[in-house]
């Protein structure tokens, strides 16, 4: 059977071989989830178990329901984002989804596109399945993951016509501040980037604000922000996300939409509509869980002397382990059955670390880092 | 959020925290957590320490009876709530006492190892109480949450152990 050559040419994702490895063990800690260990808030639930009990089973409109993106839009004021609903918002099938089909809708086969690495796993081979070329942007640890114009330029990204953005940071941490990201706005502007900006850890920002690229002069018209409910809201199995950006975008977004999914599933909608309605609470009191984590893994990491860049979002703190990041990974779970995700596989600048998901309690987090530490002594 | 305020939310979810993960949490020093605890004890705040127990996870023979009992009470010029709290209190068998608003004044909850022990106990010792005019007894048949605790929430992680 012939396959397509761009998916002949994405290989098999490297976390694979790590999760085959540790589902052959039966007592595994694992800090190698990238989704919350909370289950959505019971208000979400309860919103979705009424919309079946309702028969409310169909098709809703392609770009969401009118409800849920009027929402959405008074949601994210909190980010000085404002967008209106009818013109500049889609609901997806989380922000996979819409990361999928922006990259359909905005990639001309042979584009470069721009990722900064590390990163998510699912930016390059999504370039790639468009028919672009991803062109990697290394990250340093010496300036806390963010992204500057001297790396930009460096990477050669003038030539680029998308840049990717994930701040908070799947899978350091990182943070940028609006200082920080003025630099990438301008490279953006003095180079005609369109951002492709993927917030979905915007509200677990634990120091400082979450600043988003497109409220930065001059971003607005070329920004296309993504965002969702599997992180913030613990619904990652609901499948629900969501894209703003300019109306010839959104138009553009939804036209691939409207003939792969249609529209997002319904029940999640109703879900999220309640979740954004009523549960801003229980999102603080996630966060609130997870920054007590955080703290305590890093001041862990800190006091067994492995050197840790200090997280500011997301779940995952991201240690350097010294030394080949795949061989620490599989002793340790061959040896101490903890699983964490090398750092190697989420691209350029992840060598010689470690993803180390904090989104797991803090009994079997503090298990996880004895046998870290006991593993980290021996060598 | 002060830090009085977040050690007491740590101790909350689990008194048995040490102190040094309690630093670790909430990036105070270790000397400081611990003048802190001392300090909510001292001014009477943390009134003490206990296990949430599910006694239905306990052998057939460990019977453990638990009731809500509902007084309404007379007060007179000479006795008032407190008079009447003092009284009850000093029972063992009671386990919380709390003045409500509402259709009754007071409701306890008593512990004992049967249903014939609390009901002698109620009977015996809370109803003759000269200001007391009425209980209501309503033995607990089934624990599903006590203290922000869910009994017989045992699932399991069903997360893939990698994901992205």
């Amino acid at each position: 059977m012939r396959i397509a050559d761009r998916v002949e040419r994405v290989p098999p994702s490297g976390i694979r071989r790590f999760f085959e490895l540790a589902e052959e063990k039966e007592e595994v800690i694992s800090l190698g989830v990238g989704e919350p260990d909370f289950s959505a808030p019971w208000a979400a639930r309860t919103a979705a178990i009424d919309s079946l009990e309702r028969g409310r089973t169909s098709y809703t409109a392609n770009r969401g329901m009118r409800e849920l993106r009027t929402e959405i839009a008074d949601h994210v004021r909190r980010y000085d984002l404002d967008y209106d609903p009818d013109e500049e918002i889609l609901v997806t099938t989380g922000a996979s989804e819409a990361l999928d089909v922006a990259m359909r809708a905005f990639v001309d086969p042979g584009d470069r596109v721009a990722v900064p690495q590390p990163s998510y796993i699912s930016y390059v081979p999504g370039v790639v399945f468009a028919g672009g070329e991803p062109l990697a942007v290394p990250t340093r640890v010496e300036n806390d993951f963010a992204l500057t114009y001297e790396d930009l330029t460096n990477a050669g990204a003038e030539d680029a016509e998308q840049l990717i953005l994930c701040y908070p940071n799947n899978p350091t941490g990182a943070t940028m501040s609006r200082s920080e990201l003025a630099e990438v706005a301008e490279f953006a502007v003095d180079h005609d980037l369109m951002v492709l900006s993927d917030e979905i850890y915007a509200a677990l920002t634990y120091e400082g604000e979450h600043a988003s690229i497109a409220t930065l002069p001059g971003m607005r018209e070329r920004t296309v922000v993504f965002n969702g409910f599997s992180k913030a809201y613990a619904m990652t199995g609901l499948r629900l996300g969501y894209a703003m950006g300019p109306p010839e975008a959104i138009r553009a977004m939804n036209r691939i939409h409207q003939y792969s999914m249609l529209s997002a599933p319904t029940t999640a909608q109703y879900a999220a509509l309640e979740a954004l309605r009523s549960c801003d609470q229980e999102v603080v009191e996630m966060r609130d869980q997870y920054d007590r984590r955080r703290r305590f893994v890093l001041s862990r990491f800190d006091e067994m002397g492995l050197d840790c860049f200090e997280a500011r979002g997301a779940f995952y703190a991201f240690p350097r382990c010294g030394g080949d990041d795949e061989r620490f990974a599989e002793e340790l779970l061959r040896q101490e059955d903890v699983a964490v995700v090398p750092g190697s596989v989420f691209g350029t600048g992840g060598e010689g670390h470690l993803r180390v998901s904090y989104a797991t309690g803090l009994d079997e987090l503090r298990t996880a880092m004895d046998r870290i530490e006991r593993f980290v002594d021996a060598r | 959020m002060d830090q009085r305020r977040k050690i007491l939310d740590l101790l909350l979810s689990n008194a048995r925290e040490s102190t040094t993960d309690i630093a670790r949490q909430t990036g105070l020093d270790e000397a400081t957590v611990e003048e802190t605890i001392t300090e909510l004890e001292d001014d009477g705040v943390v009134r003490g320490y206990q296990a949430v127990v599910d006694w239905q996870q306990l052998a057939d023979d460990d019977e453990h009876v638990q009731a809500e009992v509902e007084l309404n009470v007379e007060l007179d010029r000479e006795t008032g709530y407190e008079d009447i709290a003092r009284r009850i209190v000093k029972f063992p068998q009671v386990s919380s006492l709390r003045l409500f608003s509402g259709d009754y004044d007071f409701a306890i909850l008593v512990e004992g190892e049967s249903m014939h022990d609390v009901s002698q106990f109620i009977s015996e010792q809370i109803a003759p109480i000269p200001e007391v005019t009425q209980t209501v007894t309503h033995f607990v048949m089934e624990t599903y949450k006590d203290r922000g605790i869910v009994f017989g929430d045992r699932d399991d992680d069903d997360r893939l152990s990698i994901s992205p």
